[in-house]
């Protein structure tokens, strides 16, 4: 079950021709997809588009109903390999992930589609993840593209183009029998806006048809000599037929009249650009603009005679090419030096080298150009700003806190860091190697464990350097459950064992594939319809060969997962021990769990909700529960009381209860504050007796001592 | 040519540009929606922009809408517009947080030409300010202020409280601001509809979506920073006789002056709750005794400090006080409120405790608890039986039993190992403190307030006693420097910043560094 439900939305994938489709640009792919008769969908999870897996999965249905298979595929590798059913058969099929994290992993069976090209469709969605909160941006789709010798799509950001864009993908694709990426950024996947629909269509030919009637072709298998005249194909044969799809449909787009100066930009950065030109006033809120933009729908391969015959005329022109290194700049600067053009190339240098192009950075840049090259365009206000200087915030910087993602309120995976700090404790600093996940926001404070992350699945295959019969400690390695069956279950596990690694590897096992919107894995434990769950990670663990296995199944147990650490650490066995920590994400348990107690509180029955509280006269305000927490529930607030200096520990209405106070508090011994209340609704008719039984009594000592001395209106 | 052009200017005038920044889990995803579904009933051309991932996870995250109604004469076209907001850019700003709105200023997203804040007032504090040992909270009333100098307008009240009164969430009540605002060009009645047709807990959210709405029609373009009325400090009562000495001792702190009365009232109240109403008198004995000292002119500072660390040093943390502390009536009354416990229900409460050999020694009488104490094998024995998390139910009869019986011993408190152990610590520092006062009136105020390192149980406890000795062990070496006080102030507030004393340790480094300089002389 994702985070997330479009259950209510993909009926809008139903939509016939000429109806408005309303909604966010991941629908609008996915009905894009369906309007081009596609066969066969699949893809990994990862922002930005996890909620396009998310929209294929709770389309299953409709889906179903054309006939076109859906793949929650293993990895990325899978998704691309999964293309190969558009090798020998004329079906349209797409795969999506994350970029370019996903695209490295996709990068062998990228080669190898790329090598035999295609005969159906076959569309690789890419969701590029640049700016605020991405993990990798320093890499461009860019450089995949041109090194498999696949075309890159990059359309303007609205509905309409980016649907046009996946419907010329399929028959770029098709005219050249290239694989063809389309690249969409995070705030276009999550653009609301609107386009006019199609009927769906129903693949010409299913996998179904083409499982009843194989074909193998052995020219479009990766060997040689095969894989030789593929080379030459490529430049031979589907480059000229891809440059001659993309010129005849006009892929790219040009906008504005004749002028001295242009700008050549990438589609994706169409919006960008023309903010800024409103901005300096040049083009109007329609995007009628009086300076010519040349706009790079298709971005790889690039289209030298389109370009060479923008430039022409131009006293200069510059290039918005967002990410590093300049590719296209550079592949510019070399087509109009061999076309003898005079033409001035600007790009990078005024924009900035690297980093998002922000509209800031736009705003700049271009103004930049415009003031260089064509400052008489601009309004003399523009053309020299004499702008006060901003107002100095330095007070206010110092003052405002960073807030960087963290664990949820009740997550699982803080009291598994929280033992491992005080096993560090007791034990010493150990090299921790962590892996990319949920898990990951132990670096951060208030845990600040973990030294390196080299990728999806390789916690522990980073940490097996670390094996040294000479070292008196062993290394630690995280790897969570998402990374587990993604990769890690040969590259770390089987690695491990196979190299007699003395490590301690603990696997963050929270039921799902949490941090990418918790999708459902091969070892989740709920019932999935159409896919095959609950397969214990312990099983796989036992079966890669590893001796030493010890399963948590309640991770809140600070105690015992200290205790079971700490054994895995010194215990004499030799090769790899590996801790599974099992407990259920703790957002996706409320949103599970919690419609259902509402239901069965509104039914009469009995219903007991758990929240941690704390006796503020007892906490002194040192605050070391929260040196083992960072949970957003757990905070300090101030007591007006003249006598104490420090906030105190507080649990807001929040609170699910999870038990990581008490037991952190236990564990440590740190503090009798923390008190659990467990408020029972519905209660049955023994819940009372005995309730107010115990009250009774209670209430009669409590009177008996409370008569005997000074009650202060608060105690102190 | 740049005759015949016509002046030019930014041409997004007819666009308003709108953004939130919320903490994750906040629900700035819900207002967005709300917010396009609201230009788009009132047929406007409308486009939001989010970045999901971070919004479950407690980062702060921004939210972007621009709106533009349609031009008649262009019925086909569409506006082109931008996907994220820009500095200097940006007409209505809502942060759902008062640090988001601070944020939100540094990156320049409110300006002072054309940006309305809407900002509810309220903290969500981030975790680098609840780890500090001392006290690590960002400084609100900066961010208040600087906040709203930035901006056009700004309208700022806790959101968060308005929307727990109506029983819904901030989003409902960030609603109801934007709308009170008038920023907007759509009436009140446009903005219930949008709530309704989202469906959910629409009552709750109307209700909270009025209070807001109010209160932002009604204080636009002022700063409300209202803090929160002062709880009332309810009276004292109890039989005649210990009435009568809590009277009597009650005129002797009146007796005090003015500022000291501040702390000594409610210290001498902390204390006889802790014991009777005689360690109330020793109490004042000995504020009195500092009193008789000071001086008016140095406005009874160091008696001040004296009336309220002495108090919170007399009452220390033990197992008795805690016991009581856990079984007194007031106590489950605040539980049941803060659970707000309804009609028909009931609740257990369990406590954690960890108590340790040492807690127990301290319970016992001086003579026993010393001699064990001085057993280290026999602690450590003994210690294996007791070192254990315990759970008690103190809503049971066992559970709330035991610790009514322990909070009761506190009556022969005077005779145990603790008791005799802090006493002598407080006569050690009160003796310190009035020495360094007799030389230097300043440095004998901070030898007072280093007893604010003295907190916490167990580990904590000890690791506050460490601090507390070694920022003291600096007041050798600053002896008659005339900088003295100030490094002592400078040593605890950095003994405060961090758990491991790392802070402190530079300091201490530093005073060394020019205390041990064999040149030193006069200071």
């Amino acid at each position: 079950m994702a985070e997330r439900s479009f259950a209510k939305e993909v009926q809008k994938l139903r939509l016939g021709d000429g109806e408005t489709f309303t909604g966010e640009g991941i629908l609008a792919i996915t009905k894009a997809l369906l309007q081009c008769g596609v066969g066969y969908v699949g893809g990994y999870q990862g922002a930005p588009i996890s909620h396009l897996m998310d929209v294929l999965a709770d389309a299953q249905e409709i889906l179903g109903d054309l006939g076109v298979h859906y793949e929650a595929s293993a990895s990325e590798a899978t998704a691309t390999a999964m293309l190969a059913a558009s090798v020998h058969y004329p079906i349209r099929g797409a795969a999506t992930f994350k970029s370019t994290v996903g695209t490295n992993v996709a990068s062998d069976a990228l080669a190898n589609l790329a090598s035999g090209g295609v005969t159906g469709g076959a569309l690789i969605i890419v969701g590029e993840d640049y700016g605020e909160g991405s993990s990798i941006m320093q890499e461009r789709s860019h450089a995949f593209a041109m090194k498999s010798q696949v075309w890159l799509l990059d359309p303007r950001p609205n509905l309409p183009s980016i649907v046009a864009g996946v419907e010329h993908g399929f028959e770029l694709s098709e005219a050249s029998n290239t694989p063809v990426m389309l690249q969409v950024r995070i705030r276009c996947c999550h653009v609301h806006g609107s386009f006019v629909a199609k009927d769906n269509k129903r693949p010409p030919m299913t996998v179904a048809d083409a499982l009843e009637n194989p074909r193998r072709d052995t020219g479009r298998i990766v060997l040689p000599p095969a894989s030789f005249l593929h080379e030459k194909e490529k430049i031979n044969r589907r480059l000229p037929a891809a440059i001659d799809y993309i010129k005849r449909h006009r892929l790219n787009e040009t906008f504005g009249g004749e002028g001295k100066v242009g700008i050549i930009c990438q589609g994706g950065m169409y919006n960008g650009v023309i903010r800024a030109l409103q901005r300096l006033g040049l083009a109007d809120l329609y995007g009628e603009t009086e300076v010519p933009l040349h706009v790079l729908n298709v971005t790889y391969p690039l289209v030298d005679e389109e370009l060479v015959a923008f430039c022409e005329g131009k006293d200069a022109v510059l290039v918005v090419e967002e990410g590093q290194p300049d590719y296209i700049e550079q592949a510019l600067g070399s087509m109009l030096y061999k076309a003898d053009a005079s033409v001035l190339l600007e790009g990078k240098g005024l924009l900035p080298e690297a980093g998002e192009y922000t509209g800031d950075a736009m705003l700049s840049g271009i103004g930049a150009f415009m003031r260089k090259h064509a400052g008489a365009m601009l309004a003399p206000e523009i053309r020299a700003p004499n702008e006060p200087a901003p107002p100095d915030f330095d007070d206010l910087a110092r003052t405002v806190p960073a807030r960087p993602p963290g664990f949820c309120i009740g997550c699982p995976e803080r009291p598994i860091f929280a033992a491992t700090k005080l096993t560090e404790q007791e034990l010493g600093k150990h090299h921790i190697a962590s892996d990319i996940g949920c898990h990951l926001f132990s670096i951060m404070p208030p845990f600040e464990l973990g030294a390196t992350t080299m990728g999806y699945g390789l916690g522990p295959a980073s940490a097996s350097a670390f094996n040294s019969p000479e070292a008196k400690r062993r290394s630690i390695s995280f790897v969570g459950d998402g990374g587990f069956w993604h990769n890690g279950l040969t590259s770390s596990i089987g690695n491990a064992v196979f190299n007699k690694n003395d490590g301690v590897i603990v696997v963050v096992d929270n039921y799902y594939s949490a941090a990418t919107g918790g999708q459902d894995i091969l070892s989740s434990r709920a019932t999935n319809r159409t896919k095959s769950t609950r397969h214990p990670i312990t099983d796989a663990i036992r079966g890669m060969g590893v001796n030493w296995v010890r399963h948590i199944d309640r991770t809140y147990d600070v105690g015992r997962m200290r205790h079971v650490l700490k054994e895995a650490l010194t215990t004499p066995e030799k090769g790899p021990k590996v801790i599974v920590a099992s407990s259920e994400c703790m957002l996706n348990r409320q949103r599970r769990e919690a419609p259902h107690k509402k239901k069965a509180m509104a039914d009469g029955k009995r219903v007991v909700r758990t929240k941690f509280g704390v006796d503020e006269d007892v906490c002194t305000g040192d605050h070391a529960c929260m040196r083992l927490s960072g949970c957003p529930s757990l905070s300090v607030k101030h007591l007006d009381n003249p006598l104490r200096d420090d906030p105190v520990a507080a649990i807001d209405q929040n609170c699910v209860g999870c038990g990581n106070c008490g037991e952190v508090a236990d564990a440590a011994v740190l503090c009798p504050s923390f008190y659990q209340a467990d408020v029972v609704s519905n209660p049955t008719g023994w819940d009372r007796f005995w309730f107010g039984l115990r009250r009774r009594f209670i209430g009669l000592l409590q009177a008996r001592r409370e008569r005997r001395r000074l009650l202060f209106g608060t105690a102190a | 040519m740049s005759l015949t052009l016509p002046q030019r200017e930014d041409r997004t005038k007819g666009i308003i540009k709108l953004a939130v920044l919320a903490v994750g889990g906040q629900g700035g995803g819900v207002l967005t929606n709300w917010i396009t579904d609201l230009a788009q009933r009132a047929g406007w051309h409308v486009q939001s922009t989010s970045v999901a991932g971070v919004a479950q996870r407690t980062g702060a995250t921004i939210y972007y809408v621009e709106m533009a109604p349609k031009d008649p004469s262009r019925q086909d076209d569409l506006p082109v517009m931008a996907l994220s907001p820009s500095p200097g850019d940006v007409d209505i700003l809502i942060a759902a947080e008062l640090a988001e709105a601070g944020r939100a200023v540094l990156r320049g997203f409110v300006t002072p030409d054309r940006t309305v804040l809407i900002a509810s007032s309220h903290r969500m504090l981030a975790v680098s300010e609840k780890i500090v040992p001392g006290d690590g909270r960002a400084d609100s009333e900066t961010v208040l202020k600087r906040t709203s100098e930035a901006a056009r307008r700004t309208i700022q009240f806790d959101m968060e409280a308005l929307a727990r009164q109506a029983g819904s969430v901030i989003s409902a009540s960030l609603f109801g601001a934007l709308a009170g605002s008038g920023e907007l060009p759509f009436p009140r009645k446009a903005f219930e509809e949008t709530i309704r047709a989202g469906g959910r807990g629409t009552e709750a959210s109307l209700a909270a979506f009025a209070l807001a709405y109010d209160r932002a029609a009604g204080t636009a373009g002022a700063t409300a920073a209202v803090p929160g009325p002062a709880p009332v400090r309810g009276g004292v009562s109890g039989p005649g006789a210990l009435m009568e000495r809590w009277t009597s001792l009650a005129q002797r702190a009146a007796a005090l002056p003015a500022p000291v009365q501040e702390m000594a009232k409610p210290g001498l109240a902390k204390v006889v709750d802790f014991l009777d109403p005689a360690y109330g008198a020793e109490y004042l004995d000995r504020v009195e005794r500092v009193a008789a000292e000071d001086a008016e002119t140095e406005g009874w500072v160091f008696s001040r400090e004296a009336a309220k660390y002495i108090a919170n040093a007399m009452v220390y943390d033990d197992i008795i006080r805690v016991a009581d502390l856990k079984t007194r009536s007031a106590r489950a009354a605040r539980v049941r409120d803060e659970v707000e416990l309804g009609e028909g229900q009931i609740l257990t409460t369990t406590e954690y405790f960890h108590p340790r050999m040492e807690e127990v020694c301290g319970a016992l009488p001086v003579r026993l608890g010393a001699a064990i104490e001085a057993r280290p094998r026999l602690m450590r024995t003994l210690n294996r039986v007791v070192d254990r998390g315990r759970r008690i139910r103190t809503d049971g009869i066992v559970g709330f039993g035991i610790l009514w019986v322990i909070g009761g011993l506190r009556r022969w408190r005077r005779s145990l190992l603790r008791h005799k152990v802090e006493g002598q610590h407080l006569e050690e520092w009160l003796a310190r403190a009035d020495e360094a006062r007799r030389a230097d009136y300043a440095l004998g105020v901070e030898v007072l307030k280093c007893r604010r390192l003295i907190k916490g149980y167990s580990d904590t406890h000890q690791r506050g006693l460490s601090k507390f000795d070694r920022v003291l062990s600096c007041l050798e070496p600053l002896r008659g420097r005339s900088d003295a006080a100030d490094w002592i102030r400078r040593l605890r507030e950095a003994a405060l910043a961090d758990a491991d004393g790392v802070a402190l340790d530079g300091a201490i480094r530093t005073v060394r560094s020019f205390t041990e300089e064999p040149g030193k002389s006069t200071g």
